[in-house]
């Protein structure tokens, strides 16, 4: 078996190179290795951080060696995410970045919990990009929560252990007699409370304890995590505060668009650039040579793409002379992808011999030969971008002395400034990079070449540069959510699940290896459930860039392997909760880094079953429902996360959908912050209805073909559905909720689809069936 | 040219007068709560009001608002900072999750709010789809506006 997998064993090839480096020590790093250093006398001024110029503290100055100078106070700094100031301000820095989903507040209330400080009186920052200090920083895998947690409680509990010593050096008492509360340490005996700023200087002149040797609560001694906190950026997003990558302002700073090809990989011949230059408010125009391969997803990568590049005084004036550029484009080597050709390709295809085989477990020929019945189906789903509502755009400024700053809303950090120290020919301590908020992520800014094509203009010009994308560059230049085939066949024996075969027909860049998020696992649920069980795999050859999309791989394959399962369920004759839980009944335990843990453990069949039980139980599974309404159930593991979701559906004699409801249960472990998980949960499974619905990205010779929103019809207010939340209340490791709650949306409509109507979605999205809002 | 905007009065000099609301308040008076989503009308983070109506500024050369009255985001709060109901009702229900849209969402929600104080879901409907949120937090933003009508119901304060 297992003759020839596809390379790689899990969906992405960025978040494994992550995990190895936080495996091989990083995962608690940041505390362990710097010994909880005290950093005390801060001071502003000097480095910069963000938007906020010239008045954030800067928590990496120190570290750096160029921040020392004369304080006035003394901070209580004893790791790199709490700082106390004598006034009683708490400052806690938030290490990786914010896209919205919510972790610049989730990651601080882990720390505010075991220091036990009062949560309105905190203040947020986000922290400095630096590997040393924080280890890996970025946005990606649902991973913040998992990586961080027990590092993150132990900073804030080695903060609460010294405040505690501080306060019984000061009041003569053992420190035993001592607790803490909301910001004060309290000695009940004596009824006498200090307040945690009045003890920062003492705490600063004590030794740092080891972390591993600090207590840490019990979880049913939460005050804070679990709760529901409102966000900590909310007072600026409502009083439009600037916070995003598309508001940063440089003194001098030029606006920059860089228009590519529309064929995909295609290069300039020339352009009417002395005209462009002409034009009201252009400063430069010029032609930038194609380096490296930026086609290929990979956030290092200095790559570029071959452009022109427009600098002028503003974004309107940038803009406007774009539309009067003129290019000759060379496409020698562009791509000439068409998405038609390729679903008819697909097809045959899947009537062909498989080029590959991932898995065959079992006797999967003698299982077909003795079954009672054989269900075949041939699934389908398309490209799709990410359509960040805040298009890419970066600032750069590369500065005569082989510097560099960089102000960007990416999701890779630390890779973007690799990228652009890589692409200057320079060391990565002379680029530092402000991390600024993303106006939506969703994998798009995993990829930092809007920054690469920042740095490459800025140098240029010799001035900071902002490079503003348009909304049709952003749909024009994506990595986007590769489509994908699946041709099943499956033995039914005795009302069960005998045989299991999935013919996976995806797109190659060539390598013998699926393109990036392209890849099946051959141990994909429900594989290793089944006792027979073969994955075969087949690859069309393709020039176009994909790339992680929320839920990587889970967000397509869970729409066709969980209705290809209910169609099983269906041709069995059995209740589709009632299959689902039995397929989960023969499923092993969990493996290490099976797939969808990322790295971590697989999916785990008792977690499974109890988030299905939880959904169906909710949604009131089994009522009985009028004519043209039904009920859907799906389940997917991914990103740690186990997810049963039942919709509420109706059908009427045009094919308009409704979604009523959809009924969610996850099992994430203990929940951080309960607003913003349900929130991210809400906001998943609309996003799975509006993806399902009618997005989707075609291409003829190379060329996307939606160009705007009205192409692409995001789903609006009066098609979305009421989404209900429960969580598990589990005592596993908690763990992400960006991504795990978007795959089993889809499955779970289409299956209601068919018990309102009767008809089998097998081709999404769904307004390529007929269906709509 | 000159742009009264949240209360005052910019001199714009010789700008460009068919460059869009948007980009003279984002780039020359330097007002960037208010969003670049799509510039063909389509998504509506760029809603301001324009003498009390929501209005997508990517849609609207700078030449066509002289004398009006522009309220942006930055507008929106009490001389005094206090917040507008909506933008409080949008912290307390924690609406937000990438938070780029939702300036767009909250100046049309204001001006639903003017017209009629007591809207019903129906109302928030008609009024809201015009605006696209990538996160998907629509649930949020009706239920906000609900609090929001009922924050100014009870105070009695102009919305």
């Amino acid at each position: 078996m297992n003759d020839n997998r596809s390379g790689a064993t899990t969906v992405d090839v960025y978040l494994p190179e992550y995990l190895r480096r936080a495996s091989a020590g990083l995962r608690d790093a940041a505390l362990s290795r710097r010994r909880f250093i005290k950093i005390s006398g801060f001071v502003g001024g000097g480095l910069v951080l963000g938007l906020s110029l010239g008045t954030e503290r800067v928590a990496a100055q120190q570290h750096n060696g160029h921040g020392a100078g004369p304080s006035r106070e003394v901070e209580f700094a004893p790791n790199p995410y709490v700082q106390i100031k004598p006034d009683g301000t708490i400052v806690l820095f938030a290490k990786n970045p914010d896209v919205g989903q919510g972790v610049k507040t989730a990651l601080p209330m882990i720390v505010a919990e075991e220091l036990d400080a009062e949560w309105s009186r905190v203040r947020v920052e986000q922290a400095p990009i630096s590997m040393e200090l924080y280890g890996p920083q970025f946005a990606g895998g649902s991973t913040s929560i998992p990586m961080n947690y027990n590092t993150l409680r132990r900073a804030g509990a080695v903060a609460r252990a010294m405040l505690v010593a501080a306060a019984a050096e000061r009041l003569g008492v053992p420190a035993e007699e001592l607790t803490t509360d909301a910001g004060f340490v309290v000695h009940a005996a004596s009824n006498r409370r200090i307040g945690y700023g009045e003890l920062a200087e003492a705490a600063a002149a004590l030794p740092v304890p080891d972390p591993a040797s600090v207590k840490l609560k019990d979880r049913k001694d939460f005050k804070l995590l679990g709760k529901r906190v409102t966000g900590v950026d909310n007072f600026k997003v409502v009083t439009g505060q600037p916070m995003f990558g598309i508001d940063q302002r440089v003194p001098g700073m030029l606006y920059a668009t860089f228009t590519k090809a529309p064929a995909i990989g295609a290069r300039v011949s020339s352009a009417n650039l002395d005209h462009v230059k002409s034009l009201p408010g252009v400063k430069a125009a010029f032609l930038i040579e194609k380096k490296g391969n930026a086609i290929e997803f990979n956030p290092s990568s200095d790559a570029v793409s071959s452009g022109v590049a427009i600098v002028a005084d503003s974004t309107w004036s940038a803009f406007k002379a774009k539309r009067e550029l003129r290019v000759e484009w060379d496409e020698s080597d562009a791509s000439r992808d068409s998405w038609s050709e390729a679903v008819a390709e697909a097809r045959r295809l899947a009537q062909s011999a498989p080029q590959s085989t991932l898995r065959d477990s079992g006797d999967v020929d003698a299982a077909f030969a003795s079954a009672d019945r054989t269900v075949e189906a041939f699934y389908t789903y398309p490209y799709v971008a990410h359509a960040d509502l805040e298009p890419q755009n970066c600032t750069v400024w590369c500065k005569p002395d082989g510097t560099a700053e960089i102000w960007a809303p990416t999701q890779t950090p630390q890779a973007a400034v690799e990228a652009v120290a890589k692409f200057l020919g320079v060391p990565q301590s002379n680029v530092t990079l402000h991390q600024l908020r993303g106006g939506g992520g969703f994998g798009r800014r995993l990829a930092n070449d809007s920054v690469v094509e920042a740095a490459a203009i800025s140098k240029r010009v010799g001035a900071p540069v902002k490079v503003q994308w348009t909304r049709e560059d952003d749909f024009a230049f994506d990595y986007y959510r590769p489509g994908g085939f699946h041709a099943f066949k499956a033995a039914i024996a005795n009302g069960k699940l005998a045989a299991w075969q999935d013919h996976f027909i995806t797109f190659t860049r060539g390598g013998g290896m699926p393109a990036t998020s392209a890849n099946l696992s051959p141990d994909e649920f429900p594989a290793r459930s089944v006792p027979n069980a073969r994955i075969l795999q087949s690859m069309i050859p393709s020039k176009m860039p994909t790339g992680p999309w929320r839920a990587p791989g889970s967000n397509a394959i869970a729409f066709a392997i969980q209705c290809f399962l209910h169609e099983c369920a269906v041709a069995a004759g059995r209740d589709h909760v009632e299959f689902l839980l039995e397929v989960m009944a023969t499923t092993p335990p969990p493996q290490q880094a099976g797939p969808g843990g990322f790295g971590m453990p697989g999916l785990n069949p008792e977690r499974a079953a109890g988030v299905i039980r939880l959904a169906a139980e909710k949604a009131g599974w089994g009522r009985k429902l009028p004519e043209g309404r039904g009920l859907g159930l799906a389940f997917h593991f991914s990103h740690q996360g186990h997810f049963a979701e039942v919709a509420e559906v109706s059908v009427d004699a045009d094919r308009r959908v409704t979604v009523h409801k959809v009924w969610v249960a996850g099992d994430i472990g203990p929940i951080v912050n309960l607003s913003g998980a349900e929130n991210q949960v809400q906001g998943s499974v609309i996003d799975g209805f509006s993806t399902a619905m009618g997005l989707e990205i075609t291409f003829e010779k190379g060329r996307v073909q939606q160009r705007n929103f009205d192409g692409y019809p995001l789903l609006r207010m009066t098609q979305a559905p009421e989404v209900e939340v429960h969580f598990v209340d589990s005592d596993y490791p908690p763990t992400g909720v960006g991504e795990p709650a978007l795959p089993p949306a889809a499955p779970a409509i289409c299956n209601a689809i068919y018990a309102a109507s009767g008809h089998r979605v097998r081709t999404l999205p769904l307004t390529r069936e007929g269906f709509k809002v | 040219m000159r742009l009264k905007v949240n209360g005052r009065t910019h001199e714009l000099g010789d700008i460009d007068p068919t460059t869009p609301l948007l980009w003279v308040l984002r780039d020359t008076l330097g007002l960037v709560g208010t969003k670049y989503g799509c510039g063909i009308g389509a998504c509506s983070a760029c809603t301001v009001h324009v003498n009390g109506t929501p209005v997508q500024s990517c849609q609207l050369p700078v030449q066509s608002l002289e004398g009006q009255e522009i309220t942006t985001i930055e507008g929106l709060a009490g001389p005094d900072g206090t917040l507008h109901p909506v933008q409080q009702a949008w912290i307390d229900e924690d609406v937000a999750q990438c938070g780029y849209c939702q300036a767009g969402q909250i100046m049309s929600a204001v001006a639903l709010l003017n017209r009629t104080p007591k809207p019903t879901d129906g109302d928030i409907e008609n009024a809201m789809s015009r605006h696209l949120c990538r996160c998907g937090t629509y649930n949020r933003i009706r239920k906000a506006i609900h609090v929001a009508a009922g924050m100014i119901e009870r105070t009695g304060s102009e919305a």
